[in-house]
């Protein structure tokens, strides 16, 4: 079998904070059907028997749905192709002799942990926020009672696809995290059980968003082009309108009589 | 000897449920804070248990090695799930469900329960359509189903070929809505590596910072494992790469009682091998196998051939030959059983030899393309990534591999484990799937575990307990647990060995898949058991575990799993060993019909073997439950 041989030149940084910097090692031999992750196994385990710390790097699932692995590869959240994450690239996308830069996802909101790996959870602090439809176990109707048509469910569905991982985020010039709040505020206000709370979510999901430290957006849309789901910009549209007229509203609004008190 | 003690309640099969919610003990509103659950994990049983007790009153404590409750492997879950509807008014109801469980699992699961969890399983529905998971629906606005193995209805809900993660996602937006709330204190990269009993309960666990390398102790009043199943014993399954057995192991040293370890699925339709460098094995949804037709050449000659070039005579679709009546759509374990069987007879295609293919040709002509798309579509890209190849152009060649493990923790009813206090769901326990899981059953039993039963089944032990008389995580037994993780860490950092951890994981695998995989046999199983005991040895003679313990540091978390791992590959050959007979995942070549199907043996096997932790170095204890079927007649399966 045909193998190839690449240089990799890798991010290396101990823990937050600390100074790295980029250390080159050689990658011999690799089967092109390897993906880009096992490689790194492989390097990984011939670090650890020269006695040198491997390189931490996430990864989970590896078949492109949890949104654990990351990476920058040759300057591109999630390597070169488009709509899949890095688990599912594999070496045959690189040709014989290639020197491949490997990076973490930077953003001054997802600080490194070590080497190639960042701290995402500003993601679930926008997701604590508002990115929910209150319902306590026992109390739903039946399933069928709210009919949600066809085409609402599958554009729903589009921007429900989001795997959080960041790759957004990585993309932007800006370290903007709007195409992923937009996903999520886009999906439940599709749906009709989301209405109630439309307006609450996506203020509170975008302050949260805003607090955290992401940028904001100027419409390069490079977010969409990385996206390993390939979420469309339109939900960055439908968010600022909903955020428009939720605002708005807010700001005409009396507050409610407490509902509050005391039965018999 | 551990006592087991089922807690069925008596009376009717359909009337159970209901009333042993009205039999059980209730935990007034006020007196609910004052309670400290601790759940591990956060997949859909653990994130359903943990937002859903938090609703409740509960202070909720939860701990995830992920670093977002998002991550857990149910994400990765692509089919559907299971719900007694009957939205298709094709004859599905509560007992079909029931039966085609119970008869899936070849009767060696407990009726009470599955009966149960078919019950339960359309709140489930009603749940998450509410919580705003986009499910598949039809023009009218309604649910649309779609069919699933083992079942002759339609009665399988779904998202695209990402259920699972719809589902997740729906718990985690429950979950985050009470960790926002402040009722669920969240720790994620957070391993549990130990779990700490006070006077014959469970009442804490130690975890340990993977960031920081700190471990902390948690005290509770209960604590609920939702960690998930152990299939990476086999080293390459359809597992995510951190799926690990450590926190039902260690419970296990601690007393709880680990039932069934043998019962293993083997999916029948994943992307086949094709290195040693291999991490993971992809499954393709055996939603494919509503249109995709299973076959190899009729003639093993013809295996190196382009497979459109081999007429139609010339094909065996060999499942709709044995079994025409399910046909494509048979179980699980008769599937991948039947593949092996084809490719042990040299007619496997693919370069190794070990691979059918799964055609969609008929598909194609009958919907076109774009309609097969519409169904499969994410499958199909999947599928080109990592093969390179077009299914719509050339069949997908697939092979069974490691998918799920029915075995677990024992429970109860309550699914409460032998040791009080501790609380076991989803894939953890071993409860509700017998020797069988049916596809599109895990997603319905984590959701019911966590959202319809321990939120009842909890207060019932709780209301036991002296409110806020929990014990200080000071006490002896905190102390005692945490210098054994510290023991155990020095002494893997400290061999500075010759081989990585990744180098056992393999052996263990390979010996696992031999010899306690499809097909298991008495001298197999036998050998399996002199060559692991011999490769944990090496293990803790000559691994290398490199850098320190207050990093984070990848290479000791994973020496810490695959230590357990292979002490569990070791229970699981010696339960193979002992259930001599073949039932569901578990085939034992000696015990088979004539036509190569399984010959169990109710006399001496209807029960569930929950083995006893007796001390390193001792044989562990063979205990039994036995199963009363009361409501179904246990019968020889048939699909034909």
């Amino acid at each position: 079998m045909k193998t190839l041989s690449v240089t990799l030149r890798v991010w290396r940084q101990p823990a937050t904070g600390q100074p790295g910097s980029f250390v080159e090692y050689p990658a011999k031999d690799l089967n092109p059907d390897m993906s880009f992750l096992e490689m790194l196994d492989v390097v990984n385990d011939e670090l650890t028997m020269k006695g040198d710390e491997p390189i931490a790097f996430a990864h989970d699932c590896r078949e492109g749905i949890c949104g654990t692995c990351s990476l920058v590869i040759n300057g591109k959240p999630h390597g070169p192709h488009r709509g899949v994450a890095t688990c599912q690239t594999y070496l045959r996308s690189f040709k014989d002799g290639d020197m491949i830069v490997v990076e973490p996802f930077r953003a001054r909101s997802f600080p490194v942990i070590k080497d190639l790996v960042t701290d995402r959870s500003a993601f679930d602090r926008i997701q604590q926020a508002g990115g929910f439809i209150t319902v306590r176990a026992g109390s739903a109707p039946d399933a069928n009672a709210i009919p949600v048509p066809k085409a609402e469910a599958d554009l729903a569905m589009d921007a429900a696809q989001c795997i959080g991982c960041g790759a957004c985020v990585a993309a932007c010039k800006n370290s903007s995290a709007m195409l992923f709040v937009a996903a999520k505020v886009g999906h439940l206000g599709l749906m009709p059980q989301g209405q109630a709370e439309r307006d609450r979510r996506v203020l509170a999901m975008v302050q949260t968003m805003d607090e955290a430290g992401f940028g904001s957006c100027s419409n390069y849309f490079e977010c969409s082009a990385a996206c390993p789901k390939l979420i469309s910009v339109d939900f960055i549209a439908r968010m600022n309108r909903d955020y428009l007229k939720a605002t708005v509203k807010s700001a005409f609004k009396t507050a409610p009589l407490g509902s509050s008190g005391g039965g018999a | 000897m551990a006592t087991l003690d089922s807690r069925i309640p008596a009376g009717p099969l359909a009337d159970k449920w209901r009333k042993h919610k009205m039999d059980m003990k209730l935990v007034n509103p006020a007196n609910k804070r004052k309670y400290e659950v601790i759940v591990v994990g956060a997949g859909l049983a653990g994130a359903s248990a943990a937002a859903t007790l938090a609703d409740l009153g509960y202070r909720v404590k939860c701990f995830v090695f992920h670093d977002s409750p998002r991550r857990a492997h149910s994400i990765a879950a692509q089919g559907g799930i299971n719900a007694a509807k009957n939205y298709q008014n094709d004859g599905d109801s509560v007992y079909r469900l029931f039966y085609d469980t119970i008869k899936g699992g070849d009767y060696r699961s407990r009726e009470s329960n599955v009966h149960r969890l078919a019950e339960v399983s359309v709140n489930i529905i009603d749940q998450c359509a509410a919580q705003g998971v986009p499910f598949a629906r039809e023009y009218g606005g309604l649910l649309a189903n779609r069919s699933f193995g083992g079942a002759q209805v339609s009665r399988t809900f779904y998202a695209r070929g990402q259920t699972g993660q719809q589902l997740l996602l729906g718990a985690y937006s429950a979950l985050s809505r009470m960790v926002g709330a402040g009722s669920v204190e969240l720790r994620t990269h957070s391993e549990m590596l130990d779990l700490v009993v006070v006077d014959g309960h469970a009442k804490g666990i130690v975890v340990r910072d993977l960031v920081t390398g700190e471990l902390s102790r948690h005290a509770a009043d209960a604590v609920v494992l939702a960690t998930g199943g152990y299939g990476n014993v086999f080293n390459l399954s359809t597992y995510a790469r951190g799926s690990n057995a450590t926190a039902i192991w260690r419970a296990y040293k601690r007393g709880a009682c680990f039932a069934n370890p043998c019962y293993t699925q083997i999916h029948p339709t994943c992307i086949p091998v094709t290195g040693d460098y291999q991490s993971k094995l992809t499954l393709m949804s055996e939603s494919l196998r509503n249109d995709g037709r299973i076959w190899v050449p009729k003639d093993k000659a013809a295996v190196g051939r382009d497979p459109n070039s081999i007429p139609e005579p010339d094909r065996d679709y060999y499942l709709e030959r044995m079994y025409p009546a399910f046909g494509n759509l048979c179980p699980r374990d008769i599937a991948s059983r039947a593949a092996k069987r084809v490719c042990d007879e040299g007619r496997g295609v693919g370069l190794s030899g070990l691979g059918v293919y799964l055609d969609f040709s008929d598909a194609i002509r009958r919907l076109g393309e774009a309609g097969v798309s519409e169904r499969y579509g994410n499958l199909f890209d999947i599928y080109h990534e990592i093969t390179n190849e077009n299914a719509y152009r050339v069949p997908m060649r697939i092979f069974p591999a490691v998918h799920y493990t029915m075995g677990g923790l024992w429970v109860d009813y309550n699914l409460m484990s032998n040791l009080p206090g501790l609380f076991v769901l989803g894939e953890a326990n071993f409860s509700d799937h017998g020797a069988n899981r049916l596809g599109a059953s895990a997603l319905m039993q984590g959701l019911a575990d966590g959202y319809f039963v321990i939120p009842y089944t909890i207060g019932d032990y709780l209301a036991s307990q002296k409110p806020g008389a929990r014990p200080s995580p000071d006490a002896k037994e905190f102390t005692a647990a945490e210098s054994a993780i510290r023991a155990q860490t020095e002494h893997l950092l400290s061999v500075r060995g010759k081989q990585p951890v990744s180098h056992f994981h393999k052996r263990l695998g390979h010996l696992m898949w031999q010899y306690c995989g499809m097909a298991r046999n008495r001298s197999g199983l036998e050998q399996a058991l002199r060559e692991i005991p011999a490769l944990r040895e090496e293990f803790w003679a000559t691994v290398r575990v490199p850098g320190s313990a207050a990093t984070y540091n990848q290479s000791l978390e994973q020496a810490g799993r695959v230590a357990d791992f292979i002490e569990l590959g070791e229970l699981m050959c010696l339960d193979a060993l002992k259930r001599e007979e073949s039932c569901g995942g578990h085939f034992r070549e000696e015990f088979q019909q004539a036509d190569g199907e399984c010959r169990r043996d109710d006399e001496h096997f209807a029960h569930a073997a929950a083995w006893e932790y007796q001390g390193q170095g001792r044989a562990p204890l063979r205990n039994t439950e036995p199963l009363n079927y009361e409501f179904v007649k246990m019968s020889t399966r048939n699909y034909k």
